[in-house]
């Protein structure tokens, strides 16, 4: 064949992080601090009702949107979290993983030209999706210095009449910053005076550990005009059962819905029936996991202090997000020495973006254990590097 | 702060005080109290060390016996299990509701010891009716702990 294949697609970069993948898999005395998924294993409780559900036979596809009974624990959970009222029949659609619900979700709003506002650092995803939806991504660069919040003046800047949509990354991956109610505030009234849809992606929004999470379709006047994308896969650690979902008014979810029918027809059915126990029995269980993981994120900032690397507190998702502009290297160099010499995988920033420049995401979903040998062997190199 | 303790030191009571104080974001001095008054209340009874002795040399034998009892006017249970308890082998009495009335455990090194123990010292005593006893043959999960649990971190190693 010579014709050419989709010049949109070849034209998107691969993910940054595969390269390094393949080096670290070769490698097998290195501890990996890579992964963007929980260590815990999915609650007995709600693997066993999968179990059952496919004991029973349920083995079919779901309607389209899902199974009603998931939906309406979707609404109860929004409703008793956020204080939201999503409508079940309308207004929510399971979706497989949250990723999916962010590709049709731009591209139910996009129209070839649209400006999608996306912050960076943020998770790999959005850019590529925006731009095979049509649009034209506008990126804002997040600063330490605001702990990597979006400011109003950031969000006004990078506003123009041709601005749909701002996609909404908190708490984000993989800086671990969160928004809280004043922030959003500030964005919710900007959007609103300037007509601009909001893509909250909330999939850590179990993982916060400096009061509960506050989504900003909560506030006056943004319902109509947020969609907010959530899942299993961080709260419940249920990442392999590939399940998420949106909720946004019934006029986008309806477009979006469309999408979903003709490329993935439903979400895994045995997912579902697991997320329904998820969303009833397994609030006991996110507890639990939340207070292992701030454990752990306190941990690794005392390491960092001791060894004067320095690094913004966060207080969301499982990532912290220290600074390595003091050696001179970019933050590949810096993995890639690392992973040779000190024998830890962790990901250079810059692959969440060029303001992720001079950072690593450090994941600290691993145990203790893993965590001390990780930060023993990060101060030997980080010490040697200095002198 | 008690319960978060709590539910550290049952996991892993070896944990260094300074490490509990860090990850609970506490001061160690206060941690250090708050362990003392713990032990003081007896909320903490003792640090004990989960063994699997399959995998050491050393023969060990548990059973799990049911113990039926005419309680006594006045003392209910308590004097009858006392008097079991107080036995050092008996490792566990356990006043339990159903068939039956006590379940006693005990560690001995083999299986005629136990039955040595059940019938010359437990059976013989005064208010016991009846006795039954289970042998362990495998413990699959002992406190909490799945033993011989695979613990292979079976992830990607990087991922988004």
């Amino acid at each position: 064949m010579t014709k050419p294949l989709s010049t949109k697609v070849e034209n998107i970069k691969p993910s940054g992080i595969r390269k390094f993948f393949d080096l670290v898999s070769e490698m097998k005395d290195a501890i990996s601090l890579g992964v963007g998924e929980p260590d815990f294993d999915t609650p007995w409780h709600i693997r066993d009702e999968g179990i059952y559900a496919l004991e029973k036979g349920k083995t079919f596809y779901t309607s389209n949107s899902g199974l009603k009974a998931l939906r309406v624990e979707i609404s109860n959970y929004q409703k008793r979290t956020q204080g939201i009222d999503y409508d079940p029949m309308s207004e929510i659609l399971v979706t497989v993983g949250g990723s999916e619900a962010i590709d049709i979700g731009l591209r139910a709003l996009v129209n070839s030209g649209d400006e999608v506002i996306i912050p960076q650092p943020s998770y790999v995803s959005y850019l590529p999706c925006a731009i095979l939806a049509g649009a034209n991504p506008i990126v804002i660069n997040l600063k330490e210095e605001n702990n990597f919040k979006l400011t109003e003046e950031e969000l006004l800047s990078a506003i123009t009449d041709r601005t749909k949509l701002l996609i909404l990354p908190f708490p984000n991956n993989p800086t671990g910053a969160i928004l809280e109610k004043d922030d959003l505030e500030k964005i919710a009234r900007i959007c609103i005076e300037k007509d601009i849809y909001v893509m909250s992606d909330e999939i850590y929004s179990a993982l916060t550990y400096k009061g509960e999470h506050i989504s900003i379709a909560s506030i006056e006047g943004m319902k109509e005009r947020t969609i907010l994308i959530n899942g299993f896969s961080k709260a419940y650690a249920m990442t392999g059962w590939r399940l998420g979902y949106a909720c946004g008014p019934s006029k986008i979810i309806k477009q979006m819905t469309k999408i979903h029918q003709f490329a993935i027809m439903c979400a895994p059915t045995t997912s579902q029936y697991a997320a329904i126990e998820a969303l009833k029995n397994g609030d006991d269980d996110v507890t639990m996991m939340r207070e292992a993981y701030n454990e752990r994120r306190r941990f690794l900032m005392d390491e960092f202090k001791n060894m004067n690397l320095k690094c913004f507190e966060p207080f969301g998702a499982f990532y912290v997000f220290p600074c390595i502009k003091e050696f001179g290297m970019t933050s590949e160099e810096f993995a890639m020495k690392f992973l040779e010499e000190g024998r830890v995988a962790v990901v250079p920033g810059s692959a969440f973006g060029e303001s992720g420049e001079g950072y690593l995401r450090i994941s600290y979903a691993y145990s203790i254990e893993n965590l001390k040998i990780a930060m023993e062997r990060l101060k030997k190199f980080v010490d040697k590097l200095r002198n | 702060m008690r319960d978060r303790i709590l539910s550290i030191i049952e996991k892993n009571s070896r944990i260094d005080l300074k490490e509990l104080a860090i990850r609970l974001g506490a001061e160690e001095i206060d941690v250090a109290n708050e362990l003392a008054k713990l032990e003081q209340e007896g909320v903490i009874c003792g640090y004990h060390t989960l063994i699997n002795w399959e995998k050491t040399d050393i023969e060990k034998v548990t059973a799990l016996i049911e113990v039926k009892v005419t309680p006594q006017r006045g003392q209910g249970f308590d004097r009858i299990a006392a008097r079991i308890y107080n036995y050092p082998e008996v490792r566990d009495v356990y006043l339990i509701s159903g068939g039956f009335d006590l379940l006693v455990t005990l560690e001995e090194k083999s299986l005629k010891e136990i039955a040595q123990f059940v019938s010359e010292k437990l059976s013989t005593l005064d208010s016991i009716l009846s006795t039954g006893t289970h042998f362990i043959l495998k413990k699959y999960k002992d406190h909490g702990t799945i033993i011989d649990e695979k613990t292979e971190d079976e992830r990607e190693v990087i991922t988004p």
